[in-house]
């Protein structure tokens, strides 16, 4: 993984976790392959609101339509990263 | 941090995983403005929403509609509203599309040939007396005989304080003629006298509720946290009412803060274009309301707020497994 890539991971962990407001996890320990859906119990309510965050951090729209497919912090690391190329 | 698998043993994690992705996005449909009872303390006619709108009759708009519902994302159509079996061809416009459950009083027969697995939920209001002063008559008789051993259908049994002590006789009324049922409360729209909950039935009905569903089990569909929740109208600390309630129209939900809700929700009359504010009548207190459909739902979109304990998870297991059933999305 780079460095980059890690760092999207953390700083994709510390918005989840002030956002939903997490107890007893740190952006660094959180696990990047957690289930957000099955595990944490994420909605699409807590989706759009992450997704808000995301748009304005990285100037990204996430589509609604994508909320399903986006279930780990790495995945969604994964999908910024794939929406910043196709800006580039 | 807790997660689910960190709070369930492998039985309740395997209940869980049956549920956790069913992704139930309902919305519910006035049908007609009709009726064929009128029963006192009917939210529909005490509030006057049956004369909101005027039914749209060209039943070819009625299968447009339900298009444009399922691109809206709809999975779940909910038949309500005056008496939906006096329109039969309107519900066949939802059948034919999508999981559709139609509440009824049951005096007409759904055509099982026609609709053979739509779910049908059967209104009764309580004992024989119960139903005659709210209702004019005893519809068990007509009800039971229409839908004797039918596997797609149950009652909706709506429990009210001169039930208390009673309900028994009708659980077993029900299971001697092979149908289930599900338990609810009674709202008490119109002010009947002597209809209108107190505390101290409240705490005695959720106990009798408890020990029918101990009783029960197989007859029964429900869960002890609901009979908590709906009669205390608390969960997890906080009071149900129109800041927590989950079953407001979208287009006509301007709460801010927004509480956890149902996915783009909406309550539509029958002429198709009228919204109504939730899932029973702008006239009624949110604060007293007993709806039973709404406290489940408060439940299952607070699915976060009880990943805290294991018995809080379990409680919210059982609610949503009892909605899923209810609908049909897993078997009894």
């Amino acid at each position: 993984m780079t460095t980059d890539a890690s760092q999207t991971i953390t700083r994709i962990a510390e918005i989840i976790i002030n956002e939903l407001k997490l107890e007893d996890v740190t952006p660094e320990s959180f696990e990047p392959d957690l289930d957000l859906v099955d595990e944490v119990g994420i909605d699409s309510m807590d989706l759009a609101t992450i997704a808000l965050v995301l748009r304005d951090e990285y100037g990204i729209r996430i589509d609604e339509d994508d909320y399903p497919k986006l279930t780990t912090v790495r995945i969604i690391a994964d999908y910024i990263d794939t929406k910043l190329a196709e800006k580039e | 941090m807790k997660t689910v698998s960190s709070l369930l043993d492998a039985h309740w994690y395997e209940r869980y995983k049956k549920i956790s992705r069913l992704n139930i996005r309902s919305s519910i449909y006035d049908v007609t403005d009709r009726c064929n009872l009128r029963c006192k303390g009917c939210f529909f006619f005490s509030s006057g929403e049956h004369e909101r709108a005027a039914e749209e009759k060209d039943v070819d708009k009625w299968h447009a509609f339900v298009e444009k519902e399922m691109d809206r994302g709809v999975n779940l159509a909910i038949l309500i509203g005056g008496e939906p079996t006096l329109c039969m061809d309107r519900i066949e416009a939802f059948y034919k599309r999508l999981p559709t459950f139609c509440a009824t009083n049951g005096l007409i027969k759904v055509d099982r040939n026609r609709f053979p697995n739509m779910m049908v939920g059967l209104s009764l209001w309580g004992d024989t007396e119960d139903e005659t002063i709210l209702r004019g008559q005893d519809t068990f008789k007509v009800t039971s005989a229409n839908y004797e051993g039918d596997s797609h259908a149950y009652y909706l049994y709506t429990i009210t304080p001169k039930q208390l002590g009673k309900t028994e006789k009708i659980i077993q009324k029900i299971e001697n003629v092979g149908l289930k049922v599900h338990m609810q409360l009674l709202s008490n729209d119109e002010d009947v006298n002597g209809f209108s909950w107190q505390e101290e039935e409240l705490v005695a009905i959720r106990e009798e509720m408890d020990g029918m569903l101990d009783a029960y089990p197989d007859t029964v569909i429900s869960s002890k946290y609901y009979h908590q929740i709906i009669t205390a109208g608390k969960m997890l600390g906080r009071r149900f009412g129109w800041n927590e309630c989950p079953s407001v129209t979208i287009s006509r939900d301007n709460r801010d803060p927004q509480p956890k809700r149902l996915t783009n929700f909406i309550r539509w009359a029958s002429d198709l274009k009228t919204v109504h504010r939730c899932c029973t009548s702008e006239t009624r207190d949110c604060s007293t309301c007993k709806d039973g459909a709404a406290h489940m739902s408060w439940v299952m979109v607070n699915k976060r707020a009880h990943i805290k304990t294991t018995k809080d998870l379990q409680n919210w297991i059982e609610v949503y497994e009892m909605f899923a059933k209810l609908y049909q999305f897993i078997p009894w």
